[in-house]
């Protein structure tokens, strides 16, 4: 057997901010073997870019010792960092530097001598499709674009370790596929070793071995399939006729024996506590048509179940009481033939869609494109260029301040004020709207008690961890009680259990006759949606239910497609070229 | 291997350089903040008390009160207006129309005549203290004046004690202007130098592309020399531009050595990187790090280097603080070798003390410099 490529013995690291000490690893050891492409999955703040920072060398652990290729990290770092390929998140591009300067400045530092580089860089550039740009800004790339130059500068030398730090993260599915390909490609050819880490659970299935981080813990380590086993038999597709997928959800979610329910369009997808196949009548007594199917386990499956074991805290409810739900299902958002420019640039071209009163209505697109500056005119935060657009029958940016009290905006990053505790930034959230007295201390206890901040009442919203801040941000945006929702990527940055949790929420909103418009760039949530559009490049490239979109992806070659595949194959037809970067 | 290392380094200077290139408000700082500086300082802002505006009352209008307001008429330093009586003269001066009142009362003639005291009513804006001495002495200046002259006149020699003989040296015309300039040049390289390299080195921190240069084989030498030298060479191109601009734009004389002048500004140029590159290991954002930048190094700079207000008259401990600002040393420098010339004791004083900055600072920076992230 070969010297592992990288060993952790014992590894524990702490930090300390603000006189507060947080042990973001703890105790951590494992050895990974070369050429092999090994995942560090977790939620957010388990401790993976600290790991991964462990590793190049830009940190050294408190106790323990790491061995990269052989080399100690504390003892020789300059020796491991001249093996190891290291792209950090944002992939470490200078955005002033054309394509060809960020190579020649990464093919310097790293020494790779002069008579090589032609070769490489062709070859590099080739490989990433880069081909045309070697001479455009990296700051004007797109963000796929991005993420495989920043590869191609860590790749630049054939490192013998490459260390990717959540390199697929707001990346187009396309780009994130290509990624895949060219990293398992330099895996083959040079035999390479691979850690890299990810929010995406699904790219988990995609790696050799997975390393599995929660609260910098390492809670284990194998192939991906080993992890599915361990939830083999308890995993069902659940359907009933007549029911809408939002209340079969709910209620799955609370029927006994169910550890996780998680929407897949109009079916739910069931993870048990145990390897026993649920009956109809247990499960949602007096439904009639239900249809239970055992389904193959799914790393995410296991990723749940493991992580649900270390968590306390259960299923939440939401109580929302609408002041004037009518029941009826008419259009409240308009949108048509929405155009936006910045100079030559066109953000967002020809958009049209309406959404109805209830529904929770998806904008799917990668970093980039035009989600975000959709959003901001629909809440009249920016003008639009041209074309109509109409939310409760106003124009926002024209409508007085009554028909912006109807809307709530939650916005991308959690506008929250970070040196305010959690009761501060609620009360002034739910003053600015105009609350007071009794009727205000009513909503404070509400979103406390809802939203599960109670505990945390007097703690800085700085302080709190992603997933809290998220649910704070929520609660501010709830806190007048609006009728039509508009949340810019609610979940982007939030680890798989949170995001669970925020969709059982905004499930209840919907059902309560909130009209929900959401942003997200994780293709699989587009299941929580009634209906969607997928966005690229400022452009609708469809417009459907997500059933819709995925059974136009359905081919024989890929009989049950996933929003991923609906997606890729949407950008592909709209490229006109299949997307195999090989070819 | 000495290959590599040059290519190294060669790569980090040349990414520089092109940063600095490509970003148009490092070149505004250094070429463009010194012609907007030089020509606020060098024809904005003057010392020099010059037209005055003040008022003369003249109650009663004779050959004598007339010639004592032609004397003010004459004068370069006063713009006087006339006024006939005392009190439309204080509301003048209530509405800061004039800075003082020349009054002179119908029986001044008489008393000149009689040979007794002659009183003249002077009544200045106190509130600028400094222009209201300056204004007092000027007024005092022109009136001693012209009693010599008057005396003479009628045949009748003044008779004074003291006799003063004056002379101006370094700067005989007292221009401001001449002081000022020369001081700029140290407030355009603090600029340059400890600005702009913190904040560019922040601008590092905050996109992540310092994560990605720490992890490459680059030595911590590499990276700070390689960071350092373009901006050394932009720093001195400023300060050459600022030289070119002060002794052919505004006539100050260089009458000590270029070459000395050069080497002192190399010196000033890496204490003021050393402490540019300090704040960004403290503050890893841009704004931070810019806010930093001015309150640590641009306002002493300023206010306490001796470039607009004297040292020697600030209160005792303030002037302790003084010894602590880099730019104190170098304005000495330039001044002496802008106005006075090779002063030998003056320069190697001010320059030992900047080469013991010089090497406190970059000891401090190879401390606190680590190719981590902890």
């Amino acid at each position: 057997m070969n010297a592992a490529a990288l060993t952790f013995s014992v590894v524990s690291k702490t930090f300390r901010s603000e006189g507060r000490q947080v042990q973001a690893l703890a105790q951590v050891s494992f050895a990974i073997q070369p050429g092999r492409v090994t995942g560090l999955i977790g939620p957010d703040g388990a401790g993976k870019t600290t790991l991964m920072r462990l590793v190049a060398g830009l940190l050294l652990p408190d106790t323990g010792a790491i061995s990269v290729l052989g080399l100690d990290t504390r003892a020789r770092p300059l020796a491991v960092q001249s093996c190891i390929g290291y792209m950090p998140q944002r992939f470490g591009l200078y955005e002033d530097l054309s394509v060809q300067e960020n190579l020649d400045l990464y093919a310097d530092l790293q020494g790779v001598a002069l008579t090589q580089r032609p070769a490489r860089y062709a070859q590099l550039m080739r490989m990433t499709g880069l081909d045309p740009f070697t001479r455009r800004l990296a700051g004007r790339l797109s963000g796929g674009m991005k993420q495989k130059l920043g590869l191609a500068c860590a790749l630049l030398r054939a490192p013998q370790l490459l260390v990717l730090d959540e390199p697929t993260v707001g990346v187009d599915p396309v780009s994130r596929r290509e990624l895949w390909q060219i990293v398992y490609r330099q895996v083959q050819e040079t035999g390479m070793s691979v850690l890299l880490s990810t929010a995406y659970l699904d790219e988990a299935e995609r790696c050799d071995e997975v390393i599995l981080l929660h609260q910098g813990k390492l809670l284990g380590q194998g192939e991906p399939a080993q992890f599915s086993r361990s939830v083999a038999g308890r995993t069902f597709q659940v359907s009933a006729k007549g029911m809408s997928h939002r209340r079969l959800q709910a209620q799955l979610s609370r029927a006994p024996g169910v550890l996780d329910a998680l929407s897949e369009g109009e079916t739910v997808r069931l993870v048990m506590t145990a390897p026993v196949a649920p009956t109809a009548e247990a499960l949602l007594p007096g439904q009639a048509g239900v249809d239970i199917v055992p389904v193959a386990p799914r790393f995410e499956d296991a990723f749940v179940a493991r992580l649900k074991k270390h968590r306390s805290e259960g299923e939440t409810r939401l109580s929302i009481a609408l002041k004037n739900n009518t029941g009826d299902r008419d259009v409240v958002i308009r949108v048509d033939k929405l155009q936006r420019r910045f100079g030559d640039f066109i953000a967002v071209n020809n958009v049209s869609f309406s959404v109805r009163r209830g529904e929770i209505f998806g904008l799917l697109g990668a970093n980039g494109a035009g989600k975000s500056t959709t959003f901001r005119m629909l809440c009249g935060l920016l003008p639009a260029s041209g074309g109509e657009l109409a939310v409760a029958g106003h124009d926002l940016r024209r409508a007085a301040a009554t028909a912006r009290g109807r809307i709530g905006y939650m916005a991308q990053k959690f506008s929250l004020y970070t040196n305010l505790s959690v009761i501060q930034n609620l009360r002034f959230f739910s003053s600015a709207y105009g609350l007071r007295g009794k009727q205000q201390k009513a909503r404070l206890d509400w979103a406390l008690t809802t939203f599960e901040l109670g505990p945390l009442r007097n703690a800085n919203a700085g302080d709190l961890a992603l997933g809290y801040k998220q649910r704070l941000s929520f609660a501010a945006t709830l806190m007048h009680e609006p009728e039509i929702l508009f949340l810019d990527e609610p979940t982007s940055g939030v680890d798989p259990l949170a995001r669970r949790e925020f969709w059982a929420r905004t499930n209840a909103l919907a059902e309560a006759g909130v009209t929900v418009l959401v942003t997200t760039h994780f293709m699989e949530e587009a299941n929580y949606c009634d209906r969607l559009v997928i966005m690229a490049e400022g452009e609708v490239l469809a417009e459907g239910t997500p059933l819709q979109m995925k059974t136009r992806a359905r081919s024989a070659k890929n009989p049950d497609p996933t929003m991923e595949d609906a997606f890729i194959q949407l950008i592909e037809q709209r490229q006109g070229k299949t997307a195999d970067v090989a070819a | 291997m000495s290959s590599l290392i040059t290519m190294r380094l060669w790569g980090m200077m040349r990414k520089e350089s092109l940063q600095i290139l490509r970003d148009p408000s490092s070149i505004a700082i250094a070429f463009v903040m010194p012609v907007v500086l030089l020509f606020l300082f060098g024809y904005g802002v003057s010392l020099d008390a010059k037209h005055i505006p003040i008022g003369i009352v003249i109650e009663q209008p004779d050959t004598a009160t007339q010639s004592l307001a032609g004397a003010f008429e004459r004068s370069e330093f006063f713009r006087p207006l006339h006024f006939d009586a005392i009190q439309s003269a204080q509301q003048a001066l209530d509405e800061r129309k004039i800075e003082g009142i020349v009054w002179l009362r119908n029986n001044f003639s008489a008393s000149l005549l009689a040979g007794h005291e002659a009183p003249i009513g002077v009544i200045i804006n106190g509130v600028d203290s400094n222009q209201a001495n300056i204004t007092q002495g000027y007024i005092q200046g022109t009136w001693l004046a012209w009693l010599e002259h008057y005396a003479a006149s009628r045949g009748q020699p003044l008779a004074m004690p003291v006799n003063l003989q004056q002379r101006v040296w370094f700067n005989a015309a007292l221009s401001s202007q001449l002081f000022l300039v020369p001081g700029l040049i140290a407030i355009i390289m603090t600029l340059i130098g400890s600005l702009l390299t913190a904040m560019v080195v922040a601008r590092e921190w905050e996109r992540g592309t310092m994560e990605a240069l720490m992890v490459t084989p680059l030595r911590k030498s590499e990276l700070l020399v390689g960071k350092l030298a373009p901006y050394f060479v932009l720093g001195m191109g400023g300060m050459l531009f600022s030289v070119a601009l002060a002794v052919w734009q505004f006539g100050v004389p260089l009458r000590g050595s270029f070459w000395l002048l050069l080497v002192s500004s190399a010196l000033f140029m890496l204490v003021a990187l050393a402490i540019g590159l300090l704040i960004s290991i403290v503050s890893k954002n841009q704004f931070m790090a810019g806010q930093l930048a001015i309150i640590v190094t641009f306002l002493p700079a300023f206010i306490l280097s001796g470039f607009l207000f004297d040292i020697n008259s600030m209160p005792g401990w303030t002037q302790v603080i003084t010894y602590l600002v880099p730019a104190r040393y170098f304005v000495a420098i330039v001044q002496t070798l802008f106005l006075a010339g090779d002063v030998w004791p003056v320069l190697l004083t001010n320059m030992a003390a900047l080469f013991i900055m010089l090497l406190f600072f970059f000891s401090l920076v190879w401390r606190k410099f680590r190719k981590r992230l902890d």
